[in-house]
């Protein structure tokens, strides 16, 4: 308990900011100076937020050997001690609320107030997944009008509302693939995935039961058709694209793969994360996509782990949607909405190929999502692809000239901008720029993904920042840049303003400490 | 004893029918820092080309894939605790697995140092 500072500042902070080491900041922000012990180690034994009555001494003989031998080891904080503690931990956190949240792949855009507004009316927030159906028709009627207006975003024939989340979207699509196949009587084992792919596709097919090939990317960062084709065959199930590709980065060819693919018996699974970057102006289905998942949280600004699972909802084609899994939302020949489970699987989802979640799905993300899209309509959504595209390649061109942009030949890039640590000097890492764009005041890009790219820095600003944002975070990249070219030591050390200093994370990762056990083992 | 070396920066180190693989130097220098390697089971069946071992770095997880066909007849233990060798030592201590060769003649199609080197050089 010795030296822990209950007041939660860091009182070593000053001579911190003032060492030799420590460089000015572009912005002048000195990131966030607090500090904070675990709850453990805050407040004092016996000590409670509420009155517990003594236990009665009479246990029933039954359960007397249950009876604990010792006090569990529970902080003992009074309720505005607890308070404090999280909100000073919540001080710590940097969140899209504080400011820009560049990383790349993630589409960390504003989460409207309004959503949240819609999302708390009692008949959204107070619904419990075991009411009679006909006290939650508002509900029901929600999601499947997020259903239709994803359906009809993305030209798809239909869509599986109940999938929890990006990578649970893909294992759907790919289960309704393997269904599919399994219906036709064939086993095909190889699921093609392009280095241009997010990470998590390869995992998804593997996880499935299939073999992972992978294809190559071209030098200008996208498939190399070519490539594919030669690897399709009898035993290709299917391809796993990701469009925008992760190199940010339009795939042209994707009409042309999914022909290809579909002229050998396979299917094309289309990774969804970065939808945010053609919503309104292009449509999937238009391109021979057989499933794709769309992230809620992402492309429909509902807020990235918003209190509970999230959801991934999987659009189908004609060919897959047979197979989508249980529950399922539909709308009847009289208007109304209801549900098919197992017990009335019979109107038309005999084939579905199970289910992958107890419920429909999450209420929560549903009524936000909606929300956005309805607060926008067709047109704002047109708009919000336009800007989230303008936005990343204005970052491309302003810094291109000081930061090695692999592809910035490719043409222009869509919802993020790519850059590499070619053009630094030797020492000078990847890494570097992170942190020292922590005591700028900035949440680090995403770095080294793609992997494709040596040392990559991706950085998405998606369309809920403003030109004088931009520039902000652009003058503070082009300052990292130069220090970096002045070889400034200090980048090495950096950040030298966050609560915690460069973090041993080679350690952390191999001899990771997880879980506090007392003074004892301190 | 000859050792060959792969495009995805695996090395085989033969001999007899016993082939010695890990990542080379140059792979590890751009993964960094090493935290865990997830290796085959001993006894599996692996064919030339199939991921079968991952290098899980500060930067990334990358999938090694074996140059060879055959069984897997026994794994580097010490890596469980000692990840840290395929930085320091990775052409000897850091080795990841041995494999019983099924058909000798995939060796062919490897390159040998000179070869890797300028591979290396031309990256």
């Amino acid at each position: 308990m010795s030296g822990v500072n209950t007041a939660g500042w860091r009182p070593s902070m000053n001579e911190v900011a003032l060492g030799d080491m420590a460089p000015a900041t572009q912005s002048g922000d000195r990131a966030l100076m607090l500090e904070e012990a675990l709850i453990f180690e805050l407040g004092c034994e016996g000590q409670t937020g509420v009155d517990i009555e003594a236990p009665s001494k009479a246990v029933s003989p039954a359960l007397s050997k249950f009876r604990r031998k010792a006090a569990p080891a529970l902080p003992g904080l009074s309720e505005p001690e607890t308070v404090r503690h999280y909100t000073r931990l919540s001080r710590q956190n940097y969140g899209i609320d504080l400011g820009p949240f560049p990383l790349g792949s993630c589409t960390m855009k504003h989460n409207p107030r309004l959503n949240e507004k819609m999302a708390r009316l009692p008949g959204f927030a107070d619904v419990h997944p075991l009411q009679p159906q006909k006290t939650v028709e508002g509900a029901l009627e929600v999601i499947e009008q997020l259903a239709d207006w994803l359906m009809k975003l993305t030209g798809m024939a239909s869509v599986a509302m109940s999938p929890k989340a990006g990578a649970h979207g893909e294992l759907c699509g790919l289960l309704c693939i393997r269904a599919a196949l399994d219906a036709r009587g064939e086993s095909r084992e190889i699921v093609l995935v392009p280095e241009s792919a997010h990470g998590t596709n390869p995992a998804t097919a593997a996880f499935a039961g299939f073999k992972v090939q992978a294809i190559p990317a071209t030098p200008e960062g996208r498939v190399d058709l070519e490539a594919l084709k030669e690897k399709l065959g009898p035993d290709v199930a299917g391809v796993m694209i990701t469009n925008p590709n992760t190199c940010g980065l339009f795939e042209p060819d994707l009409k042309e793969i999914a022909d290809a693919v579909h002229a050998v018996g396979g299917y094309v699974y289309c990774d969804g994360a970065n939808f945010n970057a053609i919503v309104g102006r292009v449509r999937p289905g238009d391109l021979g996509v057989d499933a794709m998942h769309i992230n809620l949280h992402k492309t429909f600004s509902t807020p990235h782990g918003g209190g509970g699972p999230g959801a991934g909802p999987v659009v189908l084609s004609e060919a897959l949607a047979p197979y989508a899994p249980l529950p399922f939302v539909t709308r009847g020949e009289e208007g109304e909405v209801h549900l098919v489970e197992e017990e009335n699987r019979g109107e038309g989802h005999e084939r579905a190929f199970g289910r992958m979640v107890a419920f429909h799905g999450q209420m929560g993300m549903f009524t936000r999502a909606l929300a956005y899209i309805l607060s926008h309509g067709a047109d704002g959504l047109k708009q919000v692809s336009e800007d989230a595209v303008l936005n990343a390649n204005y970052i491309l061109r302003s810094l291109e000239d000081v930061l090695e942009a692999p592809f910035g030949k490719s043409g222009p890039c869509m919802h993020e901008a790519l850059f590499s640590d070619a053009g630094l000097p030797d020492g000078i890492s990847t890494l570097d720029i992170a942190k020292g764009l922590i005591d700028e005041g900035f949440h680090p890009m995403t770095v080294y993904f793609p992997l494709v790219v040596k040392g990559a820095m991706l950085i998405e600003p998606t369309e809920t920042e403003s030109k004088q944002g931009l520039d902000r975070f652009i003058a503070s990249m082009r300052n990292l840049a130069q220090r970096a070219q002045e070889q400034d030591e200090s980048l090495h050390t950096a950040p030298h303003f966050a609560p915690r200093r460069r973090l041993d994370e080679t350690r952390a990762a191999r001899k990771p400490v997880l879980v506090w056990k007392g003074d004892e083992e301190a | 004893m000859s050792v060959y070396y792969s495009e995805d920066h695996e090395w085989i180190e033969v001999e007899g029918d016993l082939g010695t693989v890990g990542i080379t130097d140059y792979a590890q220098g751009q993964l960094g820092d090493i935290t865990f390697v997830d290796l085959p089971e001993e006894g599996a069946t692996v064919a030339k080309g199939d991921s079968i071992a991952v290098v899980d770095s500060v930067k990334a997880a990358s999938d090694v894939y074996t140059p060879v066909s055959g069984e897997i007849a026994e794994t580097n233990d010490a890596l469980a605790d000692e990840p840290e060798l395929v930085n320091s030592d990775p052409e000897v201590g850091g080795w990841l697995f041995r494999v019983k060769l099924a058909d000798a003649s995939e060796l062919e199609e490897l390159m040998d140092e000179a070869a890797y080197k300028k591979f290396v050089a031309g990256l």
